[in-house]
């Protein structure tokens, strides 16, 4: 791992609470590392499982999910979904040798600003912990 | 999609709310470079109306068919561009927003990082916005019909504008009356306005308004739909009363076993009242209701030989068997308007709320003062044994205000007002009460609040500046410890009767409305609305709007005011009889899918079912959804063996390319 390593991150937010949230941490002028790039997906639910190993594979080396808090889904029912598939896909990355500190999941509301920072000092602590994604990375394509 | 992609990329400056952290040409140039670029352009401000222009002309000019708009949150103009881009002649649905000022310039310092991220995103977009499909948005009818939850000032403002317009409202009241915290205030500041006087004409009124149904003593089960077509399911609880045949006379309640042994809700415990009940005497309905958690015969299956309230109805009212009866309708739009909760002071046992008799909440009163109250509008207090009157008077503010060991970090906006109102009605009743205000601000905002103010100080009432630490009680004294910040000088004040000035919580019951139409919490954990500045009485639900306290602490007129705004809100699809829905939803390759039915499981709107097709010559089952009814969440394409069944805007094969962009630059 060399220092000056900076780990890439995809995260998929719902656009609900914590697309919402991390739009309120922008709004506050809350500052945190720019390592994390966001996808906005309507629902935490329809972050696919094969997503999170996709971007791992185009040359992620950290990936983060992040929805209403469970209970407050826009969708009734999809941050359970998620939590479930999600859940089951951390396991079988640990099952198959990828560091789980590669993957997060959270719940971040559109009032947690403040929130939204600390996951993301999280998540890019842990993957710069877990140190460049060397696993089965896809060939790399420009399309 | 046959014609080839030309996109068109559009970096804003936003002023120097971008430009200082992205350097925007940089990004442009890089954009110029990505494939299927045409144009990339940067603009001070790309939603203004030149900026927009700018992208319309080269719409025309260079055949634009996708447009990347990089500036701000899409929450906040996607629907600018995309009207913008639909006027210049192509479909609405080739707009891809890339977030580089809430998501990167606004939280990144260092220009580098952020110019380096800003490239990605604006990659990222290009890479989805290739692939981008037309959508159609359909417009369907709008039922013409309002639900309003909760029928304090807030509810009932907004049912009557409504109602007004023309247009069906329901009315939803949890309690057995109208009127809601507004019918329980004496008067009024700072006009002093008799509380009752001004809202009992607007009880009465919707109450007997053709275009409202009234539905006191009923709670909201279940809401189902969207914007113009929400299917509403509501409990009316059973009265034990018959509607129809009860008169109001009230000798039930006269007659009643356990007559003034119940503690009245609407004076704050300090009435009492029978089983069989109507909360005050100008309740809206004036029907009675029996309380089951406190009548004889409910509770015991026995009242004597015969319950007596039955006994000496001449109308034949009083109906044991009485069940709830569930009702079903549909309207276009719904008003929130549940309310608060005041404070609980006993939160505060340094204040002795729990203790003495003596130390009273704001609310409390409220109820003293009035005429109707308890005590006839006569303030008195039990000193000990005897019964008298108050002649050393403490009111304290910013109880459960800004206040963050009990986790309200707010202001309540009223209690510096209410506080001074009372210590003028106060000053009315005993002339020569010493009355003493302890404040950490005063905040009198309003129109007429600051002159109010200023007349009740000179009205020889004190204003000390200290946040009591503790009373206690010394003797037949209650002793208020605090120190006085403005001299420095630590008191010791002994008094009569303290009057906690407590302020407006989140009511206790919210998480059941939030659970009811997926409503959002600001951090204050009242309901959050859509914007806090431009969408203040929406929701981030389409069709769903909020008025009153439950949004935030508000005074009488700022409730009223946002009543009347949720109102003409709610009534734009109610007047437009139509609704456009949303195009992003779900669709399904029936040529890949299985017919498994793991969607039709998944879909929490029933949206989904299986129907059954002819495949080259076979009967095969395979998914179909109804585009009324999806919401484009998207779940079931997460569970699709085959993915057939996929949200449009937000395909695997939107989503894919996005991922690769952000992932293979490293």
């Amino acid at each position: 791992m060399s220092a000056d390593y900076e780990p890439n991150i995809v995260a998929f937010l719902c656009n609900w609470c914590s697309y919402a949230g991390a739009d309120l941490a922008g709004t506050s002028r809350v500052h945190y590392p720019a390592n994390v790039q966001v996808i906005r997906v309507m629902c935490s639910g329809r972050v696919n499982p094969l997503y999170v190993m996709n971007a791992l594979q185009q040359g992620a080396d950290g990936v983060l999910v992040s929805g209403c808090h469970p209970g407050d889904c826009h969708y009734m029912e999809g941050n359970f979904r998620a939590r479930r598939r999600l859940g089951m896909l951390k396991s079988l990355m640990e099952f198959v040798g990828v560091d789980p500190r590669r993957f997060h999941m959270s719940w971040v509301s559109a009032s947690e600003g403040h929130k939204w920072k600390e996951v993301v000092e999280k998540t890019v602590e842990d993957a710069r912990e877990a140190g460049p994604f060397e696993g089965f990375r896809r060939q790399q394509i420009d399309w | 999609m046959t014609e080839k992609p030309k996109v068109g990329v559009y970096v804003c400056h936003c002023g120097i709310n971008i430009s200082a952290t992205v350097d925007v040409d940089a990004v442009a140039e890089y954009a110029q470079k990505l494939p299927n670029v045409v144009v990339a352009r940067t603009y001070s401000y790309m939603c203004s109306d030149p900026g927009q222009s700018l992208i319309k002309n080269d719409i025309r000019e260079l055949g634009l068919n996708r447009v990347v708009v990089a500036s701000c949150s899409p929450r906040m103009h996607e629907p600018t561009f995309r009207k913008a881009i639909r006027e210049a002649g192509i479909n609405p649905y080739f707009l891809e927003m890339t977030n580089i000022r809430e998501q990167c310039s606004w939280v990144h310092e260092d220009k580098e990082e952020g110019t380096a991220k800003a490239k990605k995103l604006v990659k990222a977009s290009v890479a989805k916005a290739r692939l981008l499909e037309a959508l159609e948005s359909k417009e369907v009818d709008a039922e013409p019909a309002a639900l309003i939850i909760g029928a304090g000032i807030a509810g009932i403002q907004a049912a009557l504008d409504i109602a007004d317009a023309g247009f069906k409202v329901y009315l939803v009241e949890k309690t057995p009356s109208v009127g809601g915290r507004m019918a329980q205030l004496d008067k009024t500041f700072p006009t002093l306005d008799c509380s009752a006087c001004i809202l009992t004409p607007k009880m009465v009124d919707c109450a007997s308004h053709p275009n409202i149904e009234l539905m006191s003593y009923s709670e909201v089960e279940k809401v189902d739909g969207f914007i113009g077509n929400f299917d509403v399911k509501v409990r009316k609880k059973a009265r034990y009363v018959d509607f129809g045949k009860c008169t109001g006379c009230g000798d039930c309640a006269a007659e009643c076993r356990v007559k003034d042994r119940i503690p009245s809700e609407f004076d704050q415990g300090m009435g009492k009242r029978s089983a069989i009940y109507l909360p005050f005497p100008q309740a809206v309905p004036a029907k009675y209701t029996i309380d089951p958690e406190s009548c004889l015969f409910l509770t015991r299956g026995k009242c004597g030989k015969n319950p007596k309230c039955q006994e000496v109805c001449r109308a034949e009212a009083i109906n044991f068997d009485q069940e709830d009866e569930i009702v079903e309708f549909k309207v276009g739009a719904i008003i929130v308007a549940t309310g608060f909760d005041p404070f609980d002071a006993s939160r505060k046992p340094e204040y002795g709320y729990a203790d003495y008799p003596n130390v009273i909440t704001g609310m409390e009163m409220e109820r003293l003062v009035s005429a109707s109250g308890p005590t006839g509008g006569k303030v008195k207090v039990f000193n000990s044994e005897e019964e008298i009157e108050p002649k050393e008077i403490a009111f304290i503010n910013c109880v459960g205000s800004r206040d963050k060991s009990v986790g309200n970090e707010y202001c309540s906006r009223v209690c510096c007002m209410y506080t001074a109102k009372q210590a003028h009605l106060i000053r009315d009743k005993i002339p020569d009460a010493n009355i003493r205000v302890y404040y950490i601000d005063v905040r009198a905002f309003g129109k007429g609040y600051e002159e109010f103010y200023d007349r009740v100080r000179r009205e020889n009432i004190r204003y000390i500046r200290g946040n009591p630490s503790e009373i206690f009680k010394r003797g037949n004294k209650l002793v208020v410890k605090v120190e006085d910040t403005l001299t420095a000088t630590p008191l010791e004040d002994e008094v009569d009767l303290v009057v906690l000035g407590v302020g407006l919580e989140p009511r206790a019951d919210m998480r059941q409305v939030m659970d009811l139409l997926r409503l959002s919490q600001s951090p204050d954990r009242f309901f959050l609305e859509a914007h806090p500045k431009l969408r203040p009485v929406d929701t981030a639900t389409e069709g769903i709007f909020l008025a009153g306290c439950c949004q935030g602490p508000k005074d009488i007129p700022d409730t009223v005011a946002q009543a009347k705004a949720a109102a003409s809100s709610a009534m734009i699809p109610l007047a437009r009889g139509k609704v456009m829905i949303g195009a992003q939803v779900a669709t399904v390759n029936e040529a890949t899918c299985r017919g498994c039915g793991f969607c039709v499981n998944i879909c929490p709107y029933t949206a989904i079912e299986l129907v059954t097709v002819n495949r080259f010559g076979n009967e095969v089952e395979v998914a179909r959804v109804n585009e009324a009814l999806c919401k484009g969440c998207g779940s079931c394409s997460a569970a699709c063996l085959s993915d057939s069944i996929q949200p449009k805007s937000f395909r695997d094969r939107q989503i894919l390319p996005q991922i690769a962009a952000l992932g293979a630059m490293k």
